[in-house]
């Protein structure tokens, strides 16, 4: 079987759609940002196969692009856990409701 | 036996992961609970009783004198694995190199190895008005040996064996036994990678890791404050390079479409033409990468504090090995840097100023690993000088030379600094000569090696490139050469001078400790005095493989010609100078270097230092600014650390005080006055409206104030709805 980009793109809808799940229903606060993170790089999955498939390195320079802002990402993402947690002395994102109107 | 060159890295990083394995999993059980921190408590009685707290490393103590050391487990796993990995490697490395032979490297031959295909990049154009179709951008990891890496390789495995085997002397009782060798193994992986390496990015991926290993071996004593900055630093200066040299990369990369040196050197010197233009620009930032590296000027600065490390790691990595990886590089990439001529000037004028500039701070230095730290970026700065005027196989010869020389000094001072027990500061040693003969006899062929007396290594490795820096020509600056040539010889002078301090200061003369440190004072074992014996050996023969004048002497400039690539259209001059100015170069060489020894001799030996001292309270200011390092240090604090850091922050905070609030607090004034009438009005009259608006708007929209729960996940959540919705609408009705 040859992998074409039709599997490329499955598995990353199916990264996509997990990391998706992930951020809408797990309540931990670094679990959220994981899952941010699998949905950054099922993005970067499509943007590598396209650009091979059309031979263009745009594709490979923008998943640079964002592999950089999500390591950028990771870093202000655990600053805020760091400070949530000093503050709340939990991660549960449902407790951190102060902005309620 | 020449497919077998991807076996000699593997080797070494083998013995890493077994040693690295047995000692974590020896350590872990040690440490697990019920038994508390043995660990620490043990590094408290081995250690911390013998040793005064000086700066620099502490090395193993307490032989003969009854003190209980922890034992050491595995230990005879870990020096088998250590020690015997890179035998192995380096039997590999002779075996390759023999089965390909000399002469062939010396006609060109090269062997490659594709392990795999590493990153495939699809089809692209290169950058530019380069002709040529589009092709496949691929990297592969892929090992290459030709002359030039043939030259390293053998030295690298050899003094790396050799340091291996004084290791195991000079580390007995460290508690750190195995992480050590683990450290040293994984530094010769990826020294070997780095050598190895047929592309830019497998050169790249081995220069990162001797970087890392140097961390972790310069941060060796972790428990020590020192230890741990000293590796920051090193760190920190070289990914500053290492910038530099990676921007180089992507450049290349860009421009030629591949990273493979074969093909991009080969095209590069068939289409000068094309690439002239962008040369200019990629040698200064490969440079940059190799100024780090290789401790050139301004980013010298870690090489010194480096010796916090043991000091079989100042020798390997900090002398020998990885800090001649910048001068490999340039001399790598030899084409490109002939192709630009300003770029060369670069190279040529912050070696020789390092030269210089580290030499003279090395005459002020009192700790014996900090002068032959100077003194290794003063000869790396001569280097450089050599491949800046294009004499790059000159620059390979005084590589290779030095590193048996320096290696040998350095091992040399490791020993001294066992037999005093930790002790490292010159002004407290003294007539060591008679208490540790060999170590005093391989120092003193060293010193002579390095100083330049005639027959000797260093002398023939430095003739030839002062010879090169004189007959050497820049069209841009036509004068430079002949300033070059004074700026070197004058090192050369130095170099004597302070090598010949150290010397007499250690190991001539009285001893000027107290007694009964005297009494300990005893020859190191034989682990490490053989080494230094070999060393010592090779210092003096080293330079037979490339003796000037005589028909056929020159080996190693024949044996490296093959690197040279000839460029199309470009016409270098061989230079054959007549004898008389040859001789003369020779001549002018060696009274320098005589005035040198002679000075330090007649000054601190025979006149116990006096002269130093009476010239230092004559120029207080000279002699503090020297021996205090030029202040670059503290500069390099006060502009970067701290004045980026804090300073900026002080700077905006000033300026808005004083200048910036000026403004507002004469306006302020002003407002006052009118805002006292308007907020009569406003009272009345505004706020009525305002507070009637506001009620009933809160009524009518107090229903969508319950949509901000503020937890963030029904955001999301509307947010992806919305989305689906959205392209939901667009596939159904495009």
């Amino acid at each position: 079987m040859t992998v074409t980009i039709n599997h490329y793109m499955i598995v990353s809808l199916l990264l996509f759609s997990i990391g998706f799940f992930g951020v809408l229903a797990r309540r931990n606060f670094l679990t959220i940002l994981m899952s941010i993170e699998l949905m950054l790089n099922a993005v970067n999955l499509n943007l590598v196969a396209f650009s091979r498939r059309l031979s263009d390195l745009t594709g490979q320079v923008f998943s640079v692009f964002v592999i950089t802002i999500a390591a950028g990402e990771a870093a202000i993402g655990l600053a805020l856990t760091i400070s949530l947690f000093r503050q709340r002395k939990t991660l549960n994102v449902e407790e951190a409701d102060t902005m309620r109107g | 036996m020449r497919q077998l060159i991807w076996l000699i890295p593997l080797v070494p990083l083998a013995g890493f992961l077994i040693n690295g394995l047995v000692y974590l999993l020896s350590h872990r059980t040690k440490n697990a609970p019920g038994h508390g921190h043995g660990h620490d408590e043990e590094d408290g009685h081995g250690e911390a009783h013998a040793v005064p707290p000086v700066a620099g490393s502490h090395p193993p103590t307490g032989h003969g004198h009854g003190e209980a050391h922890a034992v050491i487990p595995f230990k005879g796993l870990h020096t088998a694995v250590g020690v015997g990995s890179v035998g192995i490697a380096c039997l590999l490395a002779f075996g390759a190199i023999f089965d390909v032979g000399l002469k062939a490297f010396a006609h060109g031959e090269s062997v490659t190895r594709v392990l795999y295909r590493w990153i495939p990049l699809g089809v692209n154009q290169a950058l530019g008005e380069i002709p040529g179709p589009a092709r496949e951008w691929v990297v592969d990891v892929a090992f290459r040996l030709d002359a030039l890496s043939a030259l390293m390789l053998a030295f690298v495995t050899f003094v790396g064996f050799l340091i291996h085997v004084y290791s195991v002397g000079y580390m007995s009782h460290e508690e750190g036994y195995g992480r050590f060798f683990a450290y040293l193994n994984l530094f010769m992986f990826a020294m070997l990678v780095l050598v190895l390496g047929a592309n830019f990015l497998i050169l790249f991926v081995g220069w990162e890791g001797v970087g890392l290993c140097s961390y972790l071996l310069i941060g060796y004593y972790y428990e020590k404050k020192f230890a741990g900055d000293a590796a920051k630093k090193a760190f920190v200066v070289n990914r500053i390079g290492d910038f530099g040299f990676i921007l180089g990369i992507f450049a290349v990369f860009a421009l030629f479409g591949t990273l493979d040196f074969a093909t991009v050197f080969s095209s590069a010197a068939q289409n000068p033409a094309a690439y002239a233009p962008y040369m200019t620009i990629v040698c200064l930032l490969l440079f940059v990468g190799a100024c780090g590296k290789s401790a050139q000027f301004p980013l010298y600065v870690w090489l010194p504090d480096a010796m916090a490390g043991p000091t079989p790691v100042s020798a390997l990595i900090h002398a020998a090995t990885m800090v001649t990886a910048g001068v490999y590089m340039v001399a790598r990439c030899n084409v490109f840097f002939r192709l630009a001529p300003h770029a060369m000037i670069v190279v040529a004028v912050v070696g020789a100023f390092t030269a210089l500039f580290a030499a003279t701070i090395g005459i002020a230095q009192n700790d014996i690993k900090k002068v032959l730290a100077y003194s290794t970026v003063s000869q790396l700065g001569y280097m450089f000088l050599a491949c800046g005027v294009g004499a790059f196989s000159e620059g390979m010869f005084h590589v290779t030379t030095h590193a048996f020389f320096k290696a040998c000094l350095f091992l040399g001072s490791g020993s001294v600094i066992h037999a005093m027990a930790g002790e490292q500061d010159i002004r407290r040693m003294g007539g060591l000569r008679a208490k540790i003969p060999t170590t005093y006899r391989t120092f003193l062929v060293a010193t002579l090696t390095i100083a330049g007396v005639p027959g000797l290594a260093a002398f023939f490795s430095k003739d030839a490139i002062k010879a090169a820096v004189f007959h050497a020509e820049f069209e841009a600056i036509p004068w430079m050469p002949k300033l070059l040539y004074a700026v070197a010889l004058f090192t050369a002078g130095l170099t004597a001078f302070y090598m010949f301090r150290l010397l007499g200061l250690t190991f001539w003369g009285r001893f000027r400790g107290t007694p009964e440190e005297e009494s300990r004072i005893h020859e190191s074992p034989a682990s490490m005095t053989v080494p230094l014996i070999v060393l010592a050996f090779l210092s003096v023969v080293s330079g037979w493989i490339g003796i000037p004048i005589v028909h056929g002497g020159n080996r190693i400039g024949e044996f490296l010609k093959s690197i040279r690539l000839p460029i199309v259209g470009l016409s270098e001059k061989e230079h054959h100078a007549s004898l008389t100015i040859e001789f003369a170069l020779m001549a002018a060489a060696v009274a320098v270097a005589a005035i040198g020894m002679y000075l330090a001799y007649a000054w601190y030996v025979k006149g116990e230092g006096r002269t130093p001292a009476k010239l230092a309270a004559e120029w207080p200011g000279v002699y503090k600014t020297v021996s205090s390092k030029y202040y670059v240090d503290e500069a390099y604090d006060r502009v970067f650390v701290r004045g980026l850091a804090l300073g900026g922050g002080n700077l905006l905070w000033e300026v808005d005080a004083t200048v910036v609030d000026l403004i507002p607090n004469g306006a302020s004034a002003i407002t006052k006055g009118v805002s006292w009438i308007a907020a009569a009005f406003d009272q009345y009259v505004v706020d009525g409206l305002v507070n009637g608006v506001a009620n009933s708007l809160q009524a009518l929209f107090g229903v969508f104030r319950k949509a901000q729960t503020g937890r963030v996940q029904n955001y999301a959540l509307v947010m992806g709805g919305g989305l689906f919705c959205l392209v939901a609408v667009y596939l159904l009705f495009r």
